[in-house]
Order: structure tokens, then sequence, then C-alpha cells
């Protein structure tokens, strides 16, 4: 999908160039973006840098152990007759808190380790079942407590304080977490795994 | 508000640091060695935004990002949304290295305290690569039928969008 996307959008740029007469704009942003998207990662490096540091050590100190273990009820509530105590449910648990504290390295391991129990426990391992759809929703539409690499570009282009969207980047991704959730329960319901 | 948002990093930082004070040794090592996962990961995404962040320039300079916006310009008053985050409303959950890019040439446009750039920023920080996360793992434990999960991360995908446009007009 993303090679027709990206092969789309320069061929595109051809296209329009000829048609815009912007050729030589089109040219010059060969290079210009080129060495742009160096910036991008300069900046962003620093900030990754501390941020991942910062967060070993709330991985090391258990801290986001402690957020699991304050998740497991909701964990309980989300994924009705699943055994709390279990693999599958501990593996989810670390998941959450870590795609919550923006720890993509350490949350994927966890996604794909509570797919595994969660593959276990289907009855047919072709066909996702209604614990896994809920499971992959609620990592489509993760919650982040501190949106980082976009508080990175926002300070990058002059923003004040880069974190005063914070308020309502939480309250949208929680209303869309519930949102997804809501969708996949009602539909779990209704088309009942034959 | 405003206050969270002040608050917020200094206020995880330090209590990250008190309970790693109490709970690990070596702290500054743990520091240090996360900082180098942290580039690495870096490093490993740099060749994929350089692909696209030029893309995206190359898109934009030749004016076909002006026609994208502008054709989907009824579908961003329909939904209340400022017309510029239509085109990376369509690329976000496809594809998170193109998200990022259009991203930044998005806040190099418009500056990121503008209302595209603050929805932008919203809607960005509030949801995910979907298609990429379900191939990812659905591949890993070889289900074929995914049954509704698109349809339900697709949905809350679309309203958290439009969501962001309304949480940024109440609370700017």
């Amino acid at each position: 999908m993303l090679d027709y996307i990206w092969a789309a959008m320069m061929l595109l740029s051809f296209i329009f160039g000829m048609m815009n007469g912007r050729m030589d704009e089109v040219t010059g942003a060969v290079f210009s973006g080129s060495a742009s998207a160096i910036d991008v990662c300069i900046s962003l490096l620093g900030t990754m840098c501390f941020w991942s540091g910062i967060m070993k050590i709330a991985e090391s100190s258990g801290v986001s152990r402690a957020i699991g273990r304050v998740l497991s009820p909701l964990i309980k509530l989300i994924f009705p007759g699943l055994d709390t105590k279990g693999a599958a449910a501990n593996a989810i648990c670390m998941n959450v808190s870590a795609n919550m504290l923006g720890l993509g390295n350490a949350a994927t391991p966890f996604g794909l380790e509570a797919m595994k129990q969660l593959s276990a426990l289907n009855p047919s391992p072709l066909k996702a079942s209604n614990y896994m759809i809920t499971f992959v929703v609620l990592n489509t539409s993760s919650v982040q407590i501190i949106p980082t690499t976009i508080a990175m570009l926002r300070s990058k282009y002059g923003a004040a304080n880069p974190m005063d969207i914070m308020p309502a980047v939480w309250i949208t991704s929680i209303l869309s977490l519930v949102i997804g959730l809501a969708v996949a329960m009602v539909l779990n319901k209704r088309r009942v795994q034959s | 508000m405003n206050i969270i948002g002040s608050y917020a990093v200094p206020l995880v930082i330090s209590a990250i640091l008190i309970a790693g004070l109490f709970r690990t040794n070596g702290m500054f090592g743990q520091f240090t060695s996360g900082a180098l996962d942290g580039m690495k990961v870096l490093m490993r995404i740099v060749p994929s935004l350089v692909g696209l962040i030029t893309a995206v320039e190359m898109f934009k300079a030749s004016g076909a990002l002006d026609v994208l916006t502008f054709s989907l310009s009824p579908v961003a008053s329909f939904l209340h949304l400022p017309k510029e985050i239509m085109p990376l409303m369509i690329l976000r959950p496809i594809s998170g290295g193109g998200a990022v890019a259009m991203l930044d040439r998005l806040l190099s446009s418009y500056g990121p305290n503008s209302l595209a750039g603050r929805v932008a920023c919203v809607m960005c920080g509030s949801s995910e690569t979907t298609f990429y996360t379900t191939t990812l793992y659905y591949g890993a434990v070889g289900v074929k039928k995914i049954r509704h999960t698109l349809v339900a991360a697709l949905i809350a995908d679309f309203c958290g969008m439009v969501i962001s446009g309304i949480a940024v007009n109440l609370l700017f």
C-alpha cells in the first residue's frame, strides 16, 4: 500500500509540475525536501534519546508494571470472561501501559505475546476471536500520555508551550478509544462466532 | 487547562525519577542505555522519513497538494475541520512515517499555533497507524479472517479526527 502512495505522490508531482509550469519548484523540492528530512530527524533525535532514556527508568523501576496493575480492573471490563490472572491478561496490561507511556518498542513485543495467548484460547485459529478484535482496536486507538514526537515538532516550529495541546489530545484519544471499543463490543455481540 | 500542559512533562519525569531512585540501581546507566535504544530506533526510521518527506515536499511544490486539499474541502467543511488537514487525515492510518512527514510540512507552512496546526497535532497525537498495527498483530498469529476489526478501528479513527477539531475549538 505504501509503495503505491509513495510512488503516486512523486508521479503526480511530475504531472502537476508539468501542468502548472512548476517543474523548477519540483526539482528544487527533491533537494530541499531530502535535506529538510535530515533536519527533522536531527531535531527528533534529542527528544527521542532523552525520552527513551527516561522511559527505560520507568520500565526497570516498575512504573509501567504499576500502571498495568491499576488498569487491570478496566481490562476485566473490556475483556469479559478473560482470566485476569492468566498470561493473556498480563500481556495485555503490559502492552497497554507501555503504549500509554509511549514505549512503542516495548509495547509491540507485549502486544504480540498477547495475540499469541489469545490465539491459544481461540477455537478457530484462522478467524479473529472477539478478544482479538477488542485487543487490536485497543492498540489502533491507544492513549498516549505524553505525545513526544508531536511536542517535538511543535517546539521545532516555535510553539511557546508545545504541550498546550495535551488536554485536547487526551480528550480526543480517550473518546475515540471508547467509541472503538463500543463499536467492537456491539459487533462482537451481533456477529456471534460460528 | 494550560496548566496541565505546562506541568505534565516535568511531573511525569519527576515521578519516574523518584520511582527510579527507590526501586532501581544505576539509574543514570539505565537512562543512557535507554537513550541509546531511542537513537537506534530513530536511525531505523531515518531512511523512510527521507523518502516520505521528499515525496511530500515534491507533492506540495508541484501544486498537487493544493488540488487535493481543495477537492476535499467540501468534506472538510462538512466535518467542521480545517481543509489543510484533509491530506493528513487520509495518510494517518496508513503510514506513520508519512504522517510525520505531512505534519512536519504542515507545521512549517501554517505554524504550530494556527487552527490547522493544532488540529493536525491533536489528530496525530490521538491516533495510530491503524493498518500497520492490524496487519502486524494478525500476521503474527496467522489470522486470515479479521471480521469487523477494521470497521471498529476506522470508525474510532474517524470519530477521533472529528473530535480533534471540536476539542481544539472548545479549548483554544
